[in-house]
């Protein structure tokens, strides 16, 4: 690992006072990604502020009726939340679908949803990653993407995003509570926290260097059944192939969102619509405009399947 | 002497660091990225295994890394150094987590139990026991680590942490072998002792709950 300084902030105002003096710095949650990374020397931070003691570390009903959880809290709490298992049931399905017990124990909100793409060649620094090193070429593209994106990638990228939580929120129309250096906040709905990789797919959200996520928000709960469903290589500890998340009312009404699919958690309103008619119509409209590898094409039919037994365990 | 009397000397901590460091620097995982300059040490204060330490580390050493190469207490496994295999489990505060995933310095205060502090070879934690009476482990490299995660497994169903095979996730988890097996995915045993392993666990667990 590449020697850094190391500073343990107490307050979320210290830890943006020091991210604003120290270019270069970087929050430190749990610690489970951006370590990993660090060892790589992918990430190279010179400067690491500890944030695991600035408090945000616990789970408010908001009094719409909904929730705000701080952005410390860990994976392991979020999941094991009174409300979010009655009430956003496939919020704790999706968390605890990701990961191991003891990586979720560490894990925290918002560092789950700011965890790297998993593409194998952005953990290899031997070989040519436009993420890793802007402008170096794809070697997913053309090579092995059996993992990747089928869709909203681009050419120069088609890395996934990776976190199942992340999907389970934009499910739940989630917003971000964002803090600034000046003390001034900013709130954007998840929908909007991840970027498209377009030409510069180092860049992955629309966060700005030095911006604190505080708290992810839940709108009041929307009733319904909760499904998480994540297809992956193995039974447990293993990132998802394909994963799917549904809120389906009696009526057959609901909404749907992907993982494992897109550089964010995929969701269209117009698929929504189409629950109704069923898995098929729905996935058509989800990935019209997918376009898969010949290694990744299975993604595709793997979605609409597993939409299908979600459907049909709906209506049992 | 008790045994929160005991300190580590800045002696016996620079002699221990600085091996350390001399091994480090052909450390691949390290990279050649010139680490070898290293960063000013930073004074932590923590217990381990119901002992308080205070130490000075490099800020880029690892939970896992202060147990094993500066305080020598090498019970806890070094299996890949990167979340995947869960050899470094240890219960901080509690809670099992991977000591290789966490900077030694991200622990100022904390409570950290080890494989070392859980029993003494003359009077072993129940699942100690339970995993040689089941013979659940062969090379025993993963074995600390299992263990430690085995206890803090209990202690999760106890407290009604959800898991993924829970078909309602609202419900409380019950002590089965559908249970403990997704729990213990975090641990992977190279050797496949699984099943023994769980028969120690269910062993333990049967007894108690
Ligand atoms: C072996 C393994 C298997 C895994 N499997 C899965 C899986 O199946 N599914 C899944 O979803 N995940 C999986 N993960 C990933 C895991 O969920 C993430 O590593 C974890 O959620 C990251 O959270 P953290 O708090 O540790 O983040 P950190 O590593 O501390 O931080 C991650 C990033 O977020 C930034 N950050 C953290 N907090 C804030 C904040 N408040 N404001 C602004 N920036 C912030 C950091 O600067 C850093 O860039 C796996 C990880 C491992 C190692
Ligand atoms: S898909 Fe993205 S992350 Fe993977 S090699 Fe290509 S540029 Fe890098
Ligand atoms: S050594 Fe920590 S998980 Fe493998
Ligand atoms: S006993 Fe050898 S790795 Fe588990």
């Amino acid at each position: 690992m590449r020697p850094f300084s190391y500073q343990r902030a107490t307050s979320a105002a210290e830890a943006l006072r020091l991210a604003s003096e120290l270019p270069g710095a970087r929050f430190i949650a749990g610690g489970t990604n951006l370590l990993d990374l660090m060892k790589l020397s992918i990430e190279r931070p010179s400067h690491l502020i500890d944030i695991n003691r600035i408090g945000l570390d616990r789970i408010e009903d908001t009094p719409e009726g909904g929730l705000r959880i701080g952005a410390l809290v860990r994976n392991t709490d979020l999941a094991s939340h009174k409300r979010v298992r009655k009430e956003y049931a496939v919020l704790t399905k999706a968390v605890v679908a990701g990961a191991s017990g003891q990586i979720r124990n560490k894990a925290s909100t918002a560092g789950n949803l700011l965890q790297r793409t998993r593409c194998p060649y952005f953990y290899n620094t031997d070989q040519p990653c436009n993420k890793r090193n802007p402008g170096s070429g794809c070697s997913a593209i053309g090579g092995f993407s059996r993992s990747l994106a089928i869709i909203g990638a681009s050419d120069t990228c088609i890395a996934t995003q990776p976190s199942d939580m992340a999907v389970a929120l934009r499910l739940l129309d989630a917003i971000i509570e964002i803090e600034r250096q000046d003390g001034s906040g900013r709130t954007i709905p998840i929908a909007d926290l991840y970027k498209a990789p377009g030409t510069s797919p180092d860049v992955e959200t629309t966060l700005a260097a030095g911006e604190l996520i505080t708290a992810v928000v839940l709108p009041p709960p929307s009733g319904g059944k909760h499904f998480y469903h994540k297809v992956r290589d193995r039974a447990s500890y293993a990132f998802a192939l394909v994963s799917v998340a549904v809120i389906v009312h009696d009526n057959g009404s609901g909404k749907v969102a992907l993982g494992g699919v897109a550089p964010k958690p995929w969701r269209l309103e117009t698929a929504d619509a189409a629950l109704p008619l069923g898995a098929e119509a729905a996935t058509a409209t989800l990935l019209a405009s997918a376009t898969p590898t010949h290694e990744n094409a299975y993604k595709i039919p793997l979605v609409e399947r597993t939409l299908g037994s979600i459907l049909s365990q709906a209506r049992s | 002497m008790k045994p929160s009397d005991i300190k580590v000397s800045r002696r016996t901590v620079l002699i221990g660091t600085a091996a350390t460091a001399a091994i480090a620097s052909v450390r691949p995982s390290l990279g050649a990225t010139g680490d070898e300059v290293a960063a000013a040490r930073m004074p932590l204060s923590l217990s381990i295994n119901r002992r308080s330490y205070d130490v000075e580390v490099d800020p880029r050493t690892t939970l896992l890394d202060l147990l094993r190469e500066n305080l020598k207490l090498t019970g806890t496994k070094k299996g890949c150094d990167h979340g995947q295999c869960g050899a470094c489990t240890v219960i901080v505060n509690g809670r099992r987590i991977n000591s290789c995933l966490s900077l030694a310095l991200m622990h100022q205060g904390d409570e950290c139990t080890t494989i070392e502090g859980l029993g003494e070879p003359d009077q072993l934690h129940e699942v100690q026991s339970a995993f040689i009476k089941h013979d659940a482990f062969q090379c025993g490299y993963c074995t600390p680590g299992q263990i430690c995660s085995s206890v803090a497994v209990m202690d999760e169903i106890k407290r009604g942490v959800p898991s993924h095979v829970m078909a309602d996730v609202a419900a409380q988890p019950g002590f089965t072998e559908t249970e403990v097996r997704e729990r213990m995915s975090g641990n992977i045993c190279r050797c496949g002792a699984y099943s023994n392993i769980l028969d120690a666990i269910m062993d333990v667990g049967g007894a108690t709950s």
